[in-house]
């Protein structure tokens, strides 16, 4: 009783802040990537789940687990449906410089792949961007302006009454 | 060169396969944060006064060049005539240099330079100088300065062990994490959790050891209680360890008879159970 009145009043004491703080920091130090890389790499990974499925993205997360000397990448996606057709890869834009004040305009507006907003089987072959899959620029992404876009993606996904999350998809590579 | 290489954890390890019968050579454990004002200085003190203390003979030597120390923390700073600069450019005799400590028979100290720099010590004249110190003390422990630099190296080129002081604090656990990842691989560092408050553990306000430990994931040598005595027993230049009375000493003491290979129980803090109205009084404390 006490602890349920303590759950509402207390708020989580500054010891979790900084213990979640250190672990963050001490990833990024392991993993020489700023934070800033590590979420373009979780938007990067979630776009590329949304091909294949429709997943609970309020419920999804990229956690790093920190073992011995090394950091492991888990992460946890509750897929909603299987897509009937697989979304076409999403075309990797040019990649702009997180600091630069003006990024370069990107030409083509990135395919609507969100599940939720746009039914799989409707979507269509997205339109693929000019350059060819394998001339893709493989260089470390730059933080996109995706967040927003998968936070309104998320509210929507809530906002369907009755969805449970079926499956859990549990992928593990060492970092 | 190839003797410093030599791990000796027992107390009395076999004698070195050799043509002279010398005695075997001591511990060089270094005291190292790579964060300041975490410890290391009062760890080396009080780790070395409380193994002098259970009667083994102990030498702890200030690599802290150019912010002597040690000397202050012991009270012998009116003693120190020579440092380690001088034995290694052979100014003074080792056994001049070594300052006998006041409280403890079996303590010395060799204090650092505090007009000379970092750089003017050669790691080569250091291992030398952790060799010699091997042959004659159980124990040599080798207070470490702040950072990551020539002081650090110089400072665990000669030792064959490291004990790792860490506050639990963010920036702190992150430098040790660090000081972890530069020294030798094939050694293992044993952690010392400095200045816990268990109260705050208690709240949720303080990472706790297990928080500490889950991170750094080092064996577990002592954790040492935050408490005003330590201040008071700086001020004096007298080691806390030497205090039966006061629980810093104790947990100090407890490290020492861990190091010296006596079977203690590991180290816990005494977390006391919340009463009821420290209960309710947190409901309305702050973060």
């Amino acid at each position: 009783m006490l602890d349920f009145f303590k759950s509402l009043f207390k708020p989580q004491g500054s010891g979790a802040t900084a213990k979640e703080r250190l672990r963050l920091v001490l990833l990024s130090d392991h993993l020489s990537l700023a934070p800033e890389t590590i979420d373009a790499l979780k938007a990067d990974l979630f776009d590329v789940f949304s091909r294949y499925f429709e997943y609970d993205a309020s419920q999804a997360e990229v956690t790093f687990d920190h073992r011995e000397r090394e950091v492991a990448m888990l992460a946890s996606v509750p897929i909603l449906r299987v897509r009937e057709r697989t979304l076409p890869p999403v075309a990797l834009a040019p990649v702009a410089v997180a600091v630069a004040p003006d990024p370069p305009a990107i030409a083509e507006p990135e395919p609507e792949l969100e599940p939720v907003e746009a039914e799989a089987v409707e979507a269509g072959p997205a339109p693929v961007a000019a350059l060819e899959p394998e001339k893709l620029p493989i260089a470390p992404a730059a933080p996109r302006p995706r967040k927003r876009r998968r936070k309104r993606n998320a509210a929507a996904s809530n906002g369907k009454a009755g969805v449970q999350p079926g499956l859990s998809a549990g992928h593990s590579a060492q970092a | 060169m190839e003797a410093i290489e030599t791990e000796i954890t027992a107390p009395v390890p076999e004698a070195p396969v050799g043509e002279q019968p010398v005695a075997p050579l001591g511990r060089a454990i270094v005291i190292t944060s790579g964060k300041g004002g975490v410890g290391k200085t009062t760890t080396t003190a009080n780790v070395g006064a409380a193994l002098a203390a259970l009667g083994k003979r102990v030498v702890l030597v200030d690599a802290d060049v150019g912010l002597r120390n040690l000397d202050i923390v012991l009270g012998l700073e009116a003693r120190v005539k020579y440092h380690v600069l001088d034995v290694i450019e052979n100014k003074a005799e080792l056994d001049d240099a070594l300052v006998r400590d006041k409280n403890v028979d079996s303590l010395y100290l060799l204090a650092a330079a505090q007009t000379r720099e970092k750089e003017d010590v050669s790691t080569e004249a250091m291992i030398g100088l952790i060799e010699q110190l091997r042959a004659r003390f159980e124990f040599v422990l080798i207070d470490c300065p702040a950072g990551i630099e020539t002081g650090f190296r110089n400072a665990i080129a000669g030792a064959g062990h490291a004990i790792v002081v860490c506050t639990p604090e963010v920036s702190a656990v992150r430098d040790a994490d660090r000081v972890v990842g530069l020294l030798p691989h094939d050694w293992k560092p044993e952690l010392v959790v400095n200045r816990l408050r268990p109260a705050l553990v208690r709240k949720g306000k303080m990472l706790s050891v297990e928080d500490v430990d889950a991170i750094l994931r080092l064996p577990l040598l002592g954790v040492i209680p935050d408490e005003p005595g330590i201040i008071i027993a700086t001020n004096k230049g007298r080691p806390i360890a030497l205090d039966e009375h006061s629980p810093v000493g104790a947990a100090y003491r407890q490290i020492a008879s861990r190091l010296a290979g006596n079977d203690v129980p590991p180290p816990t803090v005494k977390v006391a159970e919340p009463g009821f109205f420290s209960k309710f009084g947190s409901l309305f404390g702050g973060r």
